[in-house]
């Protein structure tokens, strides 16, 4: 990021500052444009080499390094490392030299790997070789040679070296097929077209003879919009200028399918191609663990400088009085007695920090993230989210958002591809009021020839037969489904009619495919599209032929496509298909009211439904239609807005044909797991751009709304009838009152009795209440918004363009009680809100990856976020909380004797315990057992958790990390240092502890108080282990083994070559003495006494849901009045009706979701 | 340090009980039924070890006398009121007396204690040069600088044994007098003054220099004593085995207190009439009195102390014991009413259900 920022800067300068234009002149084949011409501004491209490696061999280790002390733990145990290398600091550098070391080290061994696969990588990219011409001759050239405005020649399965233009195919009708599953994941084919004027040149003689300029713009990362500008000079007329598009524009990283050979012209080239603008790192999510975790450490770091402060006051009042500053035994050096006393003061200061610096411990970031990158292991490995179909299973982004799994208090989830399947299927057409249902379906597959008609209203007349037909050649022909073709199918023309039916569509939106192939079972197959004909079988097997004019391409704004095509008798029709809001106002003839019904009624029982439009073009109104889009298309500025307003000049005043309806089904379990999130405790809002008849079914369906569930309506509709100001009004009083009455009990579970309000809000509503309003009173709307939202248990927002829902998460993420939110869709358009989101999921669905891409976390199913939050997310939060309460914990219990040991050492700085023992402490003897704890604990059964949702409802609201928790375990910690230095110090007081009266040094005392600790510290995370696996056992009892033998080996040897022999003998001579061992029998039991208690006493008082779960398990004949509702569902509840109240009933479809 | 796991979970993944987190544990609960009778276990055993420390405790015997200055024990007092500004006059000596009524039950070891010393302070307690204290020529030579200002003499010569511990020794000597009856004759009783320092300290840890033409001070020759010793290491003791840098006392000074009140152990007496205890009678310590405390404000005791298997007198453990085992039966007690009523409560939850 930064890189690139000084690369543009280096660019303008180099380039000079005037030459920094928006948009860039390309030559073709760098042949010069004939004179008088536009003049030209030189500008420098880069070269085709892709760089995604961050060092090189010489920089790796100064840049590394500085990456790396960025951040500001790694910075802190430097400056304490050098501080301790510079003054005289009662502990060693390395106690804290060798920690940040072995830290950095690590780190510095995986970036440095990693930087080599990305180095092997790009290696291999950048010199694959690529054939471009030269003098009309084709050369082989690296691909990293390749500059902006060399012509390329791409075969079939090469992927393209950089984002070229595409300047003519083998094809004849200039066309060619690409797929971009390596930038956004969709397999289907894409068509390209190649430039009008220059798909001729088919040879390399041809396309070196090709003289033109192109004007584009700058590089910038949107994969899907690009507009520039063709001159094509041809020695006889004028320039010709052709609008260039994405259309025309083939990426880098997509691939060459079903076309044998492409010529193009590069325009982007190396780091300025679409795909490398992509690949720029997403912005860092943080977690709230990680933003408390934080926070205690500023705490600590506060406590860490008021200690070393109050020490260094001490001392030196405590000095004031000469015999004790410097008594004769303790004389002090010349220099030492002549330095400056503020300078004295300050450096026992940074000593004084130097000697408690470890309540901060380096330790804990690693085993924070070593624990959340080997925890999130535990996500990609479950079997429960392994997807058989698809055999896809979860796969983790970031592990650095695992515990916000367990935090969540809103989920918006998608609803097409996420609640559904995505898998449409075609279920009725409505001609004029007539309704007609293809049936004939067996295993998926079309049987061919049978007649699929089912009339359910009286035969149609004859005028309403030739409507009939217009309209299924409407859906045959307004579409952009391509055929995939079996081999060299393409330009073979024996191939007969009838094996057009075994063809597969591919489309980018499953609507479509479902409506061409259900059109397939009324009759009409649509063949193929060629040499710009569109042909289609008619229901008499003749072959028609319909010349396709112009494509008004589909967008989410419009809501609606449209074809111009020519029929074979010369008419010219514009076939419109929309959804049914954007359609009926630009309708000015058709049974309107008929249909209108039947929309209304099929989109209330959850199916998608389209209108379909036509009208009838002269020759004129033709032209001027050509004009018009030619005008927008040429447009070098704005032309999206520029086409939208053609578009809508054009599609007006249509005559309406019918409507269809495609079923999309539900995903398997997704009222389940609604059901269960709800009960979590966590609201789920569903956000889509369907309408709301549609998603409000759907929402019934899958048991967001129940029956008893009262709906609230902010729709435009109704703002139309009241002002937005009063609806809202209304809508809060009716809310607001109920849940004012009962204001604590919605917590306590779901009794019957409490009024569930569910809220619908459409794109236009919410449009309103975020606009700010002139008089700037628009706070007061959103707010009175939120409450409203607050009070509902659910919350539908249908017509939400993707802008808008990221725009909703936003308003909730920043509301007051700033809720942990989590997004959840498949599609592109779910995007922008993933990436708002705390937590972004998402679905690995058909349209695409993008999603999956772009989010922290992706699973192959909705259902399987149940698992993800309340399993997963509840274990990685209960974990990681212990982590960071007992890394601070047993730290405080490290440091804190140290701090009271000063007092009796005449403020000295000297240390209580050896410096092995200071190193190793974090490092060794207490860091295994509670990485191990945080990778494995579990409270309760996995069973248990999916069993009984509420449990979530006790980490709500980063419950563990609550100061009274955290205010807690540090006081623990310190009644626990004081249990240890003081039982410690009255043993020693004054007297021997052997039997052989001889007397023991500072050294013991020391080693004393650390036994006691290592032991108490570690049998404490015993107490609070919950699962005891032979793991547990081994680091467990093992960490505590390992201390004994280290110590006695440590002491029982002098050392050679260190001048180091103060533990000489001193463990094992403390191990002799009786009074030791009791003391230390003692000491850990004083210390874990109190904890015990709490435990045992709130677990009997004051039991939370979790530990009352805990209780029962052993027994499984427990008594919880939580068991009583759970279990499996009855079967009428699994297959219960799913349509919402006062919905009509209809002849199909009343069991959506399958039990399992 | 952003780690991520990117594995794919392109195929099926392992099913194993580790990988899928249900790897068979046992799942200990601290509920009430257990801690309980754990804690009237824990309660017991404190109470009843706690007894028996404590009445080992209160059978040791310790005898402390302060000779700092006290007028009524002694005439030491006059030693320190002539060295009030410093170092008392060389070779003042004097004595304190004391009587047993009857036996004081054996071995008896003999301590010195000193008060406000800090023996822990930093700087003090890093100064010395272990190298030395092992023996090695080199550093005899070359004292590392952690011992400064007691590194090099006066004429530039290397302080062997260098260091701030070193030069501070404790060098008042004691030897005690038996009177078994008023007007007999004072008897010497013998203190057995080795085995008073660790045995690793003082046969592997700390070695002289090997020996010049079979001479510890020819192997000293080139160094100096430390500034406020009398005379160079090699003089310690006459004793060849228990002079230079092997000399006991000057190991049990070396050992550093954890604390700035400490005692150190000066003899054992263990030997003739002595070996069962001291007798009943009258006692005098003679004391020749070179160490100066009055410039810190601390006091010089002498102590006698009978040994159990737990060491010196010390009622903390028993009586932290006892404390520690009543508390548990006690909170036993409480957590045992509190118990029983919420069962009692539960059940009425149950049948409400």
């Amino acid at each position: 990021m930064d890189c690139s920022l000084v690369r543009t800067l280096v660019r303008r300068y180099c380039a000079g500052e005037e030459n920094w234009v928006d948009s860039r002149t390309i030559y073709v084949g760098h042949r010069e444009p004939p004179p008088g011409t536009e003049a030209y501004i030189p500008q420098r491209y880069p070269d085709n080499r892709i760089v995604s490696s961050k060092y090189t061999f010489w920089n790796f280790i100064p840049k590394n390094l500085f990456e790396q002390f960025r951040r500001i733990a790694n910075f802190y145990f430097l400056i304490i490392f050098l501080v301790q290398l510079i003054i005289d600091t009662p502990t060693s550098p390395v106690t804290s030299g060798l920690p940040l070391f072995f830290v950095i080290t690590v780190t510095a061994i995986k970036q440095g790997y990693e930087d080599w696969l990305r180095h092997k990588a790009d290696s291999a990219m950048n010199q694959c070789p690529v054939h471009f011409i030269q003098h009309g001759k084709l050369v082989r050239k690296q691909s990293r040679k390749l500059r902006v405005g060399d012509i390329v020649m791409v075969k079939e399965n090469e992927t393209f070296p950089c984002d070229l233009i595409f300047l003519s195919s083998n094809r004849g009708d200039g066309t060619c097929h690409v797929t971009t599953a390596s930038l956004d994941g969709e397999s289907s084919h894409k068509t390209h077209y190649a430039v009008q004027d220059t798909k001729g040149f088919h040879t390399e003689e041809d396309i070196d003879g090709l003289h033109a300029t192109i004007e584009c713009e700058q590089p910038q990362p949107d994969l899907y919009r690009f507009v520039g500008r063709i001159n094509v000079y041809s020695d006889l007329n004028d320039p010709v200028v052709r609008p260039l598009g994405s259309e025309n524009l083939l990426l880098r990283g997509a691939k060459l399918k079903n076309t044998e050979k492409i010529f193009g012209v590069a325009i982007y080239t190396g780091m300025e191609t679409k795909m490398a603008l992509n690949y720029q790192s997403k912005s860092q999510k943080r977690s709230a663990v990680e933003k408390s975790m934080n926070v205690f450490l500023i705490v600590y770091l506060c406590i860490l400088i008021s200690k070393a402060l109050i020490n260094t006051v001490l001392k030196y009042v405590w000095q004031s009085e000469p015999f004790r500053d410097e008594p004769w035994y303790n004389q002090k050096t010349e220099s030492e007695r002549q330095r400056n006393l503020f300078l004295r003061a300050f450096t026992d200061f940074l000593a004084f920090m130097v000697l408690f610096n470890y309540i901060i411990p380096v330790s804990m970031y690693v085993t924070v993230e070593m624990q959340k990158f080997l925890g999130s292991y535990f996500i990609t490995w479950d079997e429960d989210m392994f997807d058989e179909e698809t055999g896809e299973g979860p796969v983790v982004n970031t592990s650095d958002l695992n515990e916000e799994l367990g935090q969540v208090e809103y989920v918006f989830t998608d609803k097409t591809g996420t609640l559904t399947e995505n898998n449409m299927e075609f279920k009725e057409c409505c001609i004029e009021g007539h309704v007609y249902v293809p049936h004939v379906v067996c295993n998926g597959q079309v049987l061919p020839n049978a007649s699929g008609i089912d009339m359910i209203d009286s035969s149609p007349g004859v005028s309403s037969r030739e409507r009939e037909e217009l309209f299924f050649r409407a859906l045959c022909l307004c579409h952009t489904v391509q055929v995939k073709d079996d081999e060299d199918s393409v330009d073979s023309p024996q191939k007969s009619p009838d094996s057009g039916k075994s063809c597969v569509y591919i489309s980018s939106s499953p609507d479509e495919v479902a409506l061409v192939e259900g059109v397939q079972r009324l009759g009409f197959t649509y063949l193929r599209l060629k040499d710009n004909y569109m042909e289609i079988l008619n229901r008499d097997n003749d072959v028609e032929r319909f010349e396709l004019l112009e494509i008004l391409s589909f967008d989410s704004v419009r809501r609606r496509m449209s074809v111009i095509v020519k029929s074979a008798t010369g008419e010219i029709y514009l076939f419109c298909k929309g959804a049914d809001s954007s359609i009926f106002p630009r309708v000015i003839e058709g049974k309107v009211d008929q249909i209108r019904s039947r929309v209304e009624r099929n989109a209330a029982e959850g199916l998608r439904t389209l209108c379909v439009a036509y009208k009838r073009l002269t020759q004129e109104e033709y032209g001027g239609v050509c004009q018009l889009l030619q005008a927008a298309k040429v447009a070098l500025q704005d032309r999206e807005k520029k086409l939208a307003e053609a578009y809508e000049q054009i599609e007006k005043d249509l005559i309406l044909l019918g409507a269809t309806a495609v079923e999309d089904r539900l995903q398997e379990k997704a009222a389940d797991t609604i059901e269960a999130l709800q009960k979590a405790g966590i609201k789920v809002w569903v956000l889509t751009g369907d309408k709301m008849e549609t998603a409000a079914a759907t929402c019934y369906a899958c048991r967001l709304f129940r029956r008893d569930t009262q709906l609230l309506e902010l729709t435009t509709k109704k703002i139309e009838e009241q002002s937005l100001h009063d609806v809202l009004l209304e809508l809060s009083k009716t809310v607001l009152h109920y849940s004012g009455s009962l204001t604590r009990d919605n917590f306590s579970g779901f009794s019957t009795d409490m009024q569930d309000y569910g809220l619908i809000i459409d794109g236009a509503a919410l449009s309103l209440i975020m606009k700010p309003r002139e008089d700037g009173s628009s706070s007061n709307y959103r707010e009175l918004f939120l409450d409203i939202c607050r009070s509902c248990s659910a919350v539908l927002c249908c017509r939400m363009a993707p802008l808008q829902k990221a725009q909703i998460v936003k308003l909730i993420k920043f509301s007051k009680e700033h809720p942990i939110t989590l997004a959840i869709g498949d599609g592109a358009n779910d995007v922008s809100m993933i990436l708002e989101a705390h937590v972004g999921i998402g679905v690995i669905g058909k349209e695409g990856r993008q999603a999956a891409r772009n989010s922290d976390y992706a699973v192959p199913k909705f259902k399987h976020l149940k698992k993800m939050l309340l399993v997963h997310g509840h274990f990685y939060y209960v974990r990681i909380s212990e982590l960071v309460q007992y890394f601070f914990y047993k730290n405080v219990c490290f440091i804190f004797p140290q701090f009271l040991y000063q007092f009796f050492c005449g403020f000295s700085q000297q240390t209580l315990y050896d410096t092995a023992y200071l190193t190793l402490y974090n490092i060794s003897f207490t860091s295994l057992p509670i990485l191990l704890y945080s990778l494995m604990e579990q409270h309760v059964s996995i069973d248990v958790l999916k069993r009984d949702p509420s449990l979530y409802r006790d980490i709500a609201k980063n419950a563990l990390l609550r100061w009274r928790v955290f205010i807690y375990w540090t006081f623990l910690g310190v009644f626990d240092a004081l249990v240890f230095f003081f039982g410690a110090y009255f043993v020693f007081e004054n007297t021997t502890v052997t039997s052989n009266g001889q007397i023991f040094g500072n050294w013991t005392f020391g080693t004393l108080v650390f036994t006691v600790m290592v032991f108490t510290v570690t049998l404490k995370l015993a107490l609070d282990t919950r699962y005891w696996t032979w793991i547990n056992h081994f680091v467990i009892w093992g960490s505590l083994l390992f201390y004994v033998v280290f110590s006695l080996l440590w002491g029982g040897i002098i050392w050679p070559f260190l001048n180091y022999q103060r533990m000489y003998y001193v463990f094992i001579q403390m191990l002799s003495s009786g009074p030791a061992w009791l003391a230390i029998v003692l000491l850990v039991t004083v210390s874990l006494l109190p904890d015990v208690l709490k435990k045992v006493l709130c677990r009997q008082l004051r039991p939370t849901a979790t530990e009352r779960v805990q209780d029962m398990h052993p027994q499984p004949r427990g008594h919880s009045p939580l068991a009583s509702p759970q279990g499996p569902h009855p079967p009428e509840v699994a297959c219960r009706s799913w349509r919402g109240p006062g919905c009509p009933h209809s002849g199909h479809g009343s069991c959506l979701e399958t039990p399992l | 340090m952003t780690w991520s796991a990117t594995a794919r979970g392109a195929q099926q993944p392992d099913n194993t009980a580790f990988t899928q987190q249900r790897l068979p544990a046992w799942q200990p609960l601290l509920s009430a039924s257990i801690a309980l009778p754990l804690f009237f276990c824990a309660g017991l055993a404190f109470i009843g070890l706690g007894l028996g420390l404590y009445y080992t405790s209160n059978s040791i015997k310790e005898l402390e006398y302060d000779y700092t200055g006290s007028p009524d024990t002694g005439n030491c007092s006059a030693c320190a009121e002539a060295g009030q500004d410093g170092a008392p006059p060389p070779n003042c000596s004097c004595a304190l007396n004391f009587s047993l009524p009857e036996l004081f039950q054996g071995p008896v070891y003999f301590y010195y204690e000193l008060s406000n010393f800090y023996q822990n302070n930093r700087r003090y307690s890093v100064s010395c040069d272990n190298a030395q204290l092992s023996g090695f020529p080199s550093a005899l030579r070359q004292p590392v600088n952690d011992c400064a200002p007691y590194q090099y003499g006066a004429a530039g010569l290397p302080i062997a044994p260098c260091g701030a511990i070193a030069d501070s020794l404790f060098n008042d000597s004691f030897s005690l007098w038996h009177q078994r009856q008023p007007g007999e004759p004072y008897v010497e009783v013998p203190l057995d003054r080795t085995g008073i320092a660790w045995w690793t300290d003082n046969h592997v840890k700390f070695r002289n220099p090997p020996l010049v033409n079979g001479s510890l001070a020819l192997a000293f020759s080139g160094t100096a004593a430390p500034p406020s010793w009398p005379r160079p290491v090699y003089e310690l003791s006459p004793d060849p085995n228990n002079t230079g840098f092997v000399n006991q006392d000057f190991v049990v000074w070396m050992r550093t207190a954890a604390l700035p009140t400490f005692r150190k152990l000066y003899a054992r007496i263990r030997q003739g009439n002595y070996s069962a205890g001291l007798p009943r009678g009258d006692y005098r310590v003679h004391i020749t009195y070179n160490y100066p405390v009055r410039a810190f404000h601390g006091r010089k005791l002498v102590v006698f102390s009978s040994i159990s298997w737990m060491g010196g007198k010390n009622p903390f453990l028993g009586i932290a014991y006892l404390v520690v085992g009543s508390l548990c039966i006690l909170t036993g007690f409480v957590m045992l009413v509190v118990y029983i009523r919420y069962q009692d409560q539960d059940d009425e939850d149950d049948s409400d259900d």
